[in-house]
């Protein structure tokens, strides 16, 4: 429903705006009551500041990226090693950005929300850039100065020189034909591979001893007996050259904040300058030894990584509480640094992933997921690599902040294994039950059973977590790259339409048959598994050149001294040097298209109320003129998501045709090929290019979500959600996503909680991998009574009783309406 | 044996202890003028034409109220949300209607429940022969016991019935020492008098133990329902019961040691 997935985020009150997520899905402005610090004034006006900062594109990246591919050093060295110093050149020249009372430092761009582009990857037009400008919601401002450096040096240089146009070079007929179809969507070709999470390993170490390492590595090359020597060489020694610039980063950060402190009036801000400087002369250069410090020093890698190309999901500092934990016992439990203090560095360090939005994509692709998050997702507790709960005191510190902050990014997810206590999950729910869509939570006993099931060692697995969406990762050693969305449901509209696709008006798929073919239901599911095989086929050959292209043409040393093995294996994280690697294809419309396939079985095949035919004709009217028809389709024919084994085997069927299809096949650096099942805002975009579908839905409308019943179709409660969601094998997929609506009310008490608790728990037992409560606003109830059709399984709290908002006199939903609208006072309590 | 249910409540959770399903029985003896569940009142499964919108258009379809289950249908639905009841030590609910309406075909499911260790509540309005009581009573790990007014001739004048089976199958069971929650609607105007409330803590003071009573304040509602079945609405004049106004009654149980909830 539009309300939800274009929830309206009400940040502050003196900013409005729109945001387009896959977790943030309404915001109450409610606060419960406060367990941490208020925060201090100093993080308020940060806070505020990074709140109104207005996302512009920064030319900054680019001009200087290319001033280096014209300098004519380019030319004179390996791409590996070329990258390293594009790398160092953007470092050693970048503007520094102290803002006022900053306690951690270090911008992406010239400023806060001043977003870079890569031209290397892919350029945007000056069109492009008008439509950044313009646009009402998610848009970023370009200066003039922008568009004139973009028209007379960015442009001119990259034209036709891009990744993206190597890309596209390369590319099938087949394949482009089923991409503009929207059958498929390809994540590398705007933005580079990364997906991924960084370990424990770099909170114990700085780049000082990493270069050590590379040199190791380097002494032991065997030149006369390995034919790849040279190239290990030559990614060694950017390797080698990255540690240098990043530690020369953060010198330069020293050298403005000693400066900024010469000036400086105030003593205590004087101080505080020194310190932070003394602190970048410190990291990332030695390894960290207090709170302070690691935030730091991991926020240079974090600027690193997102500054050497435009990765996925930007990158991420992992199981946060784990590495934290140490420096906290030494430091805030022995009294060295007060709590207080320590939410102070906590805020600023959250503030700092707020000032970084996505990068914009170029063409009409921004349809695909658009959005300002760009998916860092910090993960709290779960279990050690003994495999002990590993629920600890930064747990609950990090939860404390995510309520305080109420921002944007970072997102954040919980880890609940049955080991972790009750109540981190209960201290989590409470903050869900705001309504700002954080924390998700995981189900660390199947995280495990999926990685181990993928081959990672025990230790591995448990040190690893969930990322991006809902994606599943050995954090610190896993290549783990999402390759595109699969638009499961758009393959039945084509099998129904023998191959041809109307959105495009071309031939796209197989021909497997006209409709007067399809005498059984049985024949007509074969048909789609065949069009089904036939595109996992076109995406998976159009992967494996790419990741090529990626491993050949943009190397990225810097993440690569990130993630283990890439310098031991002296081998590019793109190339395979990661000591595991997974390319997923994520399923799309699973609700959708179960709900679909439902209906034919049961109108035309088991109950032969219509014809496939006379179906497809009102489909092709968009049911105009058939609206008997629709509430049919809608109302009276089994569903999705309502632990109806009649629908559910149709959804098994797909997932094992999705699974079978692309699941073991072997990607080009050396890894698997695996499923997921995650939309993020993908089922809006596949939604979009199709027609009007077997279960109702209308042309243009958005699919379900993740492995969430189709909106509205789930009926018998969330019990019967998860039994139907639960019937799916989600340990042989790198991740699930379910979103489950809730009123407010439902977790208005400590009961209350308690039982969503058991929901989770049950859920959990069933090893369901994922789960997200959208708590419903008064503004979607108001939906609701506009649109009951999008709303059936929204129950509300009546009184001493529960009932399905459609089922209720319209006078009582409006007592209701206005009751959620004071929830503010019912999550006081 | 078959029996007919009106609806099944899955996440059901004000219905007794944890996650529980509540299964409500069709056939009700009492004609509470508040009742949210007219459906509920008699025991034949019901047709009636339900309105409903798609996008800006109305639809109406024959909709039926009530579906004849057999003992094992309904074992399997309730068994499906084994997990769920497992996990925050929950079960099932049978309610109404008044469930002993039905005692014979209620009596079957009750002791396959319990002969699978499910927990069993049920929810009954007290107006029951003592004899059928008694075939529950050993497979009934929780009752939720209605009391709604202690003056008889208005408790009849409100319901339709006399209140004396009621307190005194309460009496029974509190003598046989079952596990009793109190459960009393606040009704504005009906039963939310000193008068009333005052009767009912001297009718549960006589036990040595305290109950823990369920206050559930009365909320409007549409007379949609009831025009469904055409059934006379006598609540248009009666507001939503307001925490300020009951908050006396809660003060006045607590004041004599009862355990009680409320919203």
């Amino acid at each position: 429903m539009l309300l939800k997935r274009k929830a309206l985020l009400l940040i502050t009150n003196e900013e409005l705006r729109y945001v387009e997520c896959f977790h943030i899905h309404s915001f109450t402005h409610s606060h419960i009551h406060k367990t941490t610090p208020i925060m201090k004034p100093r993080i308020e006006q940060l806070r505020k500041e990074s709140l109104q900062a207005i996302n512009s594109i920064s030319h900054e990246r680019a001009q200087l990226i290319t001033e280096f591919y014209q300098s004519g050093e380019a030319e004179k060295v390996s791409v590996p090693v070329q990258r390293a110093l594009a790398f160092r050149y953007l470092f050693a020249n970048k503007k520094i950005y102290i803002g006022e009372e900053e306690l951690i430092v270090g911008e992406r761009g010239p400023a806060p929300k001043a977003c870079p582009t890569y031209p290397e990857i892919c350029i945007h037009s000056l069109d492009d850039l008008q439509i950044l400008n313009d646009r009402p919601k998610v848009s970023f401002k370009v200066s003039p100065e922008t568009f004139d450096i973009y028209e007379k040096k960015i442009i001119p240089f990259w034209s036709g020189k891009t990744n993206r146009d190597r890309l596209m070079n390369n590319m099938t007929e087949e394949w482009k034909n089923a991409y503009a179809a929207g059958i498929f969507t390809e994540f590398q070709e705007q933005r580079a591979p990364g997906h991924t999470v960084l370990g424990k390993k770099m909170f114990r170490k700085g780049f000082l001893e990493i270069k050590l390492e590379i040199a190791a590595a380097l002494s032991k090359l065997d030149y006369y007996q390995d034919a790849e020597a040279y190239e290990k060489q030559e990614e060694l020694k950017a390797m080698n050259i990255v540690c240098d610039a990043i530690i020369l980063f953060a010198e330069r950060h020293a050298k403005a904040l000693e400066q900024l402190a010469a000036e400086e009036q105030g003593e205590k801000r004087k101080s505080e300058l020194l310190e932070m400087a003394r602190v970048c002369r410190k990291v990332p250069a030695q390894a960290p030894e207090s709170i302070h410090e690691a935030l730091q020093h991991y926020w240079f890698i974090h600027l690193g990584v997102i500054s050497e190309l435009n990765p996925w999901d930007s990158f991420n500092p992992g199981r946060l509480d784990q590495h934290l934990q140490p420096f906290y016992e030494k430091e805030v439990l022995e009294g060295k640094l007060s709590e207080e203090d320590m939410y102070e560095l906590l805020h600023a360090f959250w503030i700092k992933f707020n000032n970084h939005p996505a990068p914009p994509k170029m063409g009409v692709t921004a349809k695909e997921s658009n959005t300002y998050t760009d998916f860092c997702l910090i993960n709290m507790g779960g279990v050690k690599e003994d495999g002990s709960n590993a629920v600890n005191d930064m747990s609950y510190h990090l939860l404390n902040v995510i309520e305080e902050m109420r921002l944007l990014q970072p997102s954040s997810m919980v880890q609940l294994s049955k080991k972790n206590p009750d109540r981190f999950i209960k201290r989590a729910l409470h903050i869900v039950k705001t309504g700002f869509g954080q924390p998700s939570v995981f189900n660390t006993d199947a995280i495990i059973q999926e990685l181990l099931r993928q081959g990672k060692s025990i230790i591995d697995a448990r040190n690893g977590g969930c990322s991006g969406c809902v994606e599943t990762g050995a954090f610190g050693t896993e290549n783990y790259s999402l390759s595109g969305y699969f638009n499961l449901a758009k393959i039945l509209e084509i099998t129904l339409n023998n191959g041809y696709d109307e959105y495009s008006q071309k031939l796209v798929g197989l021909q497997t048959g006209q409709l007067e073919d399809f005498t059984s239901y049985e024949q007509l599911f074969s048909a789609w598994q065949k069009q089904v095989n036939y595109f996992a086929n076109v995406k998976i050959r159009g992967n494996n050149i790419i990741e090529k292209l990626y491993a050949n043409y943009l190397p990225v040393p810097f993440l690569s001294v990130l993630v283990d093995d890439c310098i031991s294996k002296a081998k590019d994280y793109n190339a395979g040097g990661a000591r595991y690697n997974t390319s997923y294809v994520q399923g799309v419309g699973l609700g959708s298209l179960t709900d679909m396939l439902t209906s034919i079985k049961y109108n035309v095949f088991d109950q032969q109320k219509i014809s496939l035919a006379e179906l497809k004709h009102a489909m092709n009217q968009d049911f105009e003129g058939f609206n008997e028809l629709r509430a049919q389709l809608i109302y009276h024919t089994p569903k999705f998501g309502n632990d109806d084994d009649y629908a559910d085997e149709q959804a098994i069927a797909i997932f094992e045709t999705f699974y079978e299809a692309v699941n073991g096949r072997p990607t080009a650096k050396g890894g698997v090929f695996r499923i997921n099942m995650l939309p993020t805002t993908c089922h809006v975009y596949f939604g979009n290019v199709m027609g009007a579908s077997a279960d109702g839905r209308l042309a243009e409308k958005p699919l379900s979500e993740g492995i969430s019943p189709f909106q509205g179709a789930d009926t018998n409660g969330p019990t019967a959600v998860i039994n139907s969601v639960s019937k799916i094998d989600h340990l042989r997929t790198g991740g699930t996503l379910l979103n489950q609506k809730f009123s407010p009310e439902f977790m208005s008490t400590d009961e209350g909680i308690e039982k969503v608790k058991d929901l989770v728990r049950s859920y959990f037992r069933m090893d369901g991998h994922h789960i997200q409560f959208n708590v419903v606003s008064a503004e979607t109830l108001r939906d609701a009574q506009k649109h009951p059709e999008d709303y059936k399984d929204l129950i509300v709290r009546v009184a001493g009783y529960s009932d399905y908002f459609n089922d209720l006199g319209e006078d009582l939903q409006n007592e209701i309406i206005e009751r959620n609208e004071h929830c503010g006072a019912c999550c006081n309590v | 044996m078959n029996g007919i249910v009106f609806d099944i409540k899955r996440y059901a959770i004000h219905d007794g202890p944890g996650i529980r399903t509540t299964i409500f029985l069709k056939g009700c003896p009492l004609r509470c003028h508040w009742c949210h569940n007219p459906e509920s009142f008699s025991q034949q499964i019901q047709s009636f034409d339900l309105s409903y919108s798609l996008g800006d258009q109305k639809l109406i379809s024959k909709k039926e109220v009530g579906r004849s289950y057999s003992v094992l249908e309904l074992l399997k639905e309730i068994q499906r949300d084994q997990v769920f009841h497992e996990e925050s030590k929950g079960g099932v609910t049978f309610s109404g209607g008044e469930p002993l309406l039905q005692v014979d075909f209620l009596e079957q499911v009750l002791t396959l429940c319990k002969s699978r260790e499910i927990h069993t509540v049920v929810d009954t309005s007290g107006y029951a022969s003592l004899d059928d009581l008694k075939r529950i009573i050993p497979h009934t790990d929780l009752f939720l016991f209605d009391l709604k007014q202690m003056n008889d001739a208005k408790h009849q004048e409100y319901t339709g019935v006399s209140n004396q089976m009621i307190l005194d199958n309460l009496d029974y069971l509190q003598k046989e020492r079952a596990k009793v929650r109190i459960r009393i609607p606040i009704i504005p105007d009906y039963n939310d008098s000193k008068e009333n409330i005052e009767a009912i803590i001297a009718f549960l003071s006589q036990y040595q133990w305290k109950l823990e009573i369920n206050l559930l304040p009365y909320h409007r509602m549409g007379k949609e329902k009831y025009d469904r079945f055409d059934i006379a609405y006598k609540m248009k004049d009666i507001d939503s019961a307001k925490k300020d106004d009951y908050q006396w009654i809660v003060n006045a149980f607590e004041a004599e040691g009862f355990i009680i909830n409320y919203e």
